[in-house]
């Protein structure tokens, strides 16, 4: 008999079976030819695995299980997506089509390079708009994302200091407002940590970066604008402070789509920097990654850029293109990569977006994702509370806490999910309660903005009237409310091993 | 909140026992933190630190952060239990959640209980 599916209510949820729930012993999804070649004895028995517990499964019910988990999901192209910090735009489909050229796609990077020359000019022509963009001198497309960026760029500083003999430098300003993997790339190099505070209007706080400025400094790491969405209003005296004490300014490029065509770091004073190209120029995200975070360094940092670089290795002549080839910075780094980072990913579909939109519509890019944050910014700032309440760039934060109430920004989190938004960043930056930071990028027209603002007033209406319609959200989910303490707590993905599965084997 | 009237509190929050030795992370800032669920002591016994040291990394469902020592001298103990029950820094982080044990400590930069109280308050707006 075949019950029908219930209907699904808050409690009673249709959940997809896993794969090894699916599969049925002998079942299979492709019929293999008889063997047309002589049979060979197996290696000893010692060599060999008995069981493999691998699903069975024909191809329907493959794909079919794949399309609905496929279906749970939200993405930027099933909905608005304002998760600061990350800059979750849509990225143009054609960005799909170029990365899939037959060209790029059937390259091999150990090719010789006179049978990939067009890959090698796509790379050197984006290392030089990115030094347009910036300002920077020089550039290196190997790390992979954007904390591998900073790795880089760390090492990059480090090695500067070594060269001139300057040892005892091992310390590394990072603000209290810094991403979280700015004090972790410097962990990872053995240096230490010293946080820098913000003042009441968001700023790095001068006194204290003047305090600790001295000879034992390797350099600073800024977000400009920072995580609250601010641009920092004494850049210029932040940097030479830094430089000062023979310190180096390293620019996080996470935020680096409010400055498109506007401010070039490299300008500015910044020695490093590293770009997101799947944040700022449209590469897929997160789970649709893989990311790509080459780093930008001023004159007299090239030297120390990873190796290889794309260069001309013979000049063109007339109607013949130039000889694009790899070359060596004098005292480089060494190799980020094992080959030249995340080239049809990262390099073409970024190469992609910049050659689709040209100067004017980069900058149009940024003033765009500036206008869209302030509107937001000004239509909720009357319900939630904006601490650092000035004009913002591409982001802002604002509290999800109300005067009297247990309602949490979690619980509003949650509950925006009820009216199919994903909710904006939770509890970052750390120096503001309860923090909801939502950055709209450039891609949503005001009537997405308008909805979702109107949602974020009824809901604040709701943590007033029916505060457990938010402690209780998501209701209308696959899912409802995770335990993430429990989830954080025991750490066990599964509770049952497929058949046939001995752990001690 | 809760700050107990014998001990003495850092601005990083942490909490110091003059009488004890004891130390570990206040109660308000629990509160902040939400639930915790990773905790690891980061010195051993007999080690010798000095104040501000970081003596514990602790992870929340929200956050993680570094703990420091509030007052420098030798580690006589440490909580070895506490890894396994990182929730107890909720329920009593005053208790059963001390993270480490100082002998001939010298408290560090502190504060006493109504100072720290006024300084949490401060930080609420």
């Amino acid at each position: 008999m075949i019950d029908a599916p219930e209907k699904t209510t808050t409690d009673v949820k249709i959940v997809e079976p896993t794969i090894f729930d699916l599969s049925s012993p002998g079942r299979t999804g492709v019929t293999m030819p008889a063997s047309d070649v002589p049979e060979t004895a197996l290696p000893p028995e010692a060599l060999l695995r008995s069981e493999l517990p691998l699903p069975e499964l024909a191809e329907v019910d493959v794909v079919r299980h794949y399309m609905h988990l496929s279906s749970f999901n939200y993405s930027v192209d099933s909905g608005y997506y304002p998760l600061g910090s990350c800059t979750m735009k849509y990225n143009p489909k054609i960005n799909e089509d170029t990365c899939r050229l037959p060209g790029f796609l059937f390259t091999h990077p150990l090719q010789p390079v006179e049978t990939v020359q067009g890959n090698l000019a796509l790379m050197y022509q984006l290392q030089e708009w990115l030094k347009e963009i910036s300002g920077f001198a020089g550039i290196t497309l190997q790390p992979a994302a954007g904390a591998h960026g900073e790795f880089t760029g760390v090492l990059i500083m480090r090695a500067y200091h070594k060269s001139r003999g300057d040892d005892k430098r091992t310390k590394m300003l990072i603000p209290d407002a810094a991403h979280g993997t700015n004090p972790a790339s410097v962990g990872m190099m053995g240096m230490s940590v010293v946080t820098i505070p913000s003042d009441e209007r968001g700023n790095v706080d001068l006194k204290a970066l003047e305090a600790a400025c001295d000879d034992t400094v390797v350099g600073m790491m800024l977000t400009n604008p920072n995580t609250l969405g601010l641009f920092d209003e004494h850049i210029e005296k932040v940097i030479e402070l830094v430089h000062g004490c023979g310190g180096l300014m390293y620019g996080d490029g996470a935020n680096l789509n409010a400055l498109l065509g506007i401010v070039r770091p490299g300008d500015v004073g910044f020695d490093v920097m590293h770009f997101n190209l799947h944040k700022t120029f449209a590469v897929p995200h997160g789970g649709g990654g893989p990311g790509s975070g080459p780093v930008g360094v001023a004159a007299h940092l090239v030297d120390f850029l990873p190796e290889p670089l794309v260069g001309i290795i013979e000049e063109g002549e007339d109607e013949l293109p130039p000889l694009y080839g790899f070359v060596k910075p004098e005292k480089s780094i060494g190799r980020m990569k094992a080959f030249h980072g995340h080239f049809g990913g990262g390099h073409v579909r970024a190469f992609t977006y910049i050659a689709m939109h040209g100067p004017d519509g980069l900058k149009d890019i940024s003033q765009y994702a500036v206008l869209n944050a302030n509107y937001l910014q000004v239509r909720l700032r009357d319900t939630y509370k904006v601490p650092y309440d000035r004009i913002c760039m591409h982001e802002f934060v604002a509290e999800g806490r109300f005067e009297g109430s247990d309602v949490r920004a979690l619980d509003i989190s949650k509950r925006l999910m009820d009216y199919n938004f994903h909710p904006p960043t939770n509890y970052f930056p750390l120096i503001v309660h309860e923090a909801l930071m939502i950055e709209p990028t450039e891609t949503e027209n005001k009537d997405t903005l308008d909805a979702f603002v109107d949602v974020m007033i009824k809901i604040a209406e709701e943590a007033k009237t029916q505060p457990d319609l938010l402690h209780n959200a998501p209701s209308t989910t696959k899912f409802g409310r995770m335990d993430e303490v429990k989830a954080a707590r025991e750490l066990v993905l599964c509770c049952w091993l497929p058949e046939g599965y001995d752990l001690e084997a | 909140m809760n700050a107990p009237a014998n001990l003495k509190y850092t601005k990083s929050d942490e909490w110091f026992d003059p009488e004890t030795g004891k130390a570990g992370l206040s109660d308000y800032a629990q509160g902040q933190l939400s639930d915790i669920v990773f905790v690891e002591i980061l010195v051993d016994e007999g080690d010798e630190i000095e104040a501000g040291k970081a003596i514990a990394s602790v992870e929340s469902v929200k956050a993680s952060a570094e703990i420091y020592s509030p007052a420098g001298g030798k580690v006589v103990a440490v909580n070895k239990d506490l890894a396994d029950k990182p929730e107890s820094i909720n329920t009593d982080p005053y208790g059963e959640a001390w993270m480490i044990q100082l002998e001939g400590g010298s408290a560090g930069d502190v504060m006493d209980a109504a100072a720290y109280e006024k300084y949490c308050e401060e930080r609420d707006h």
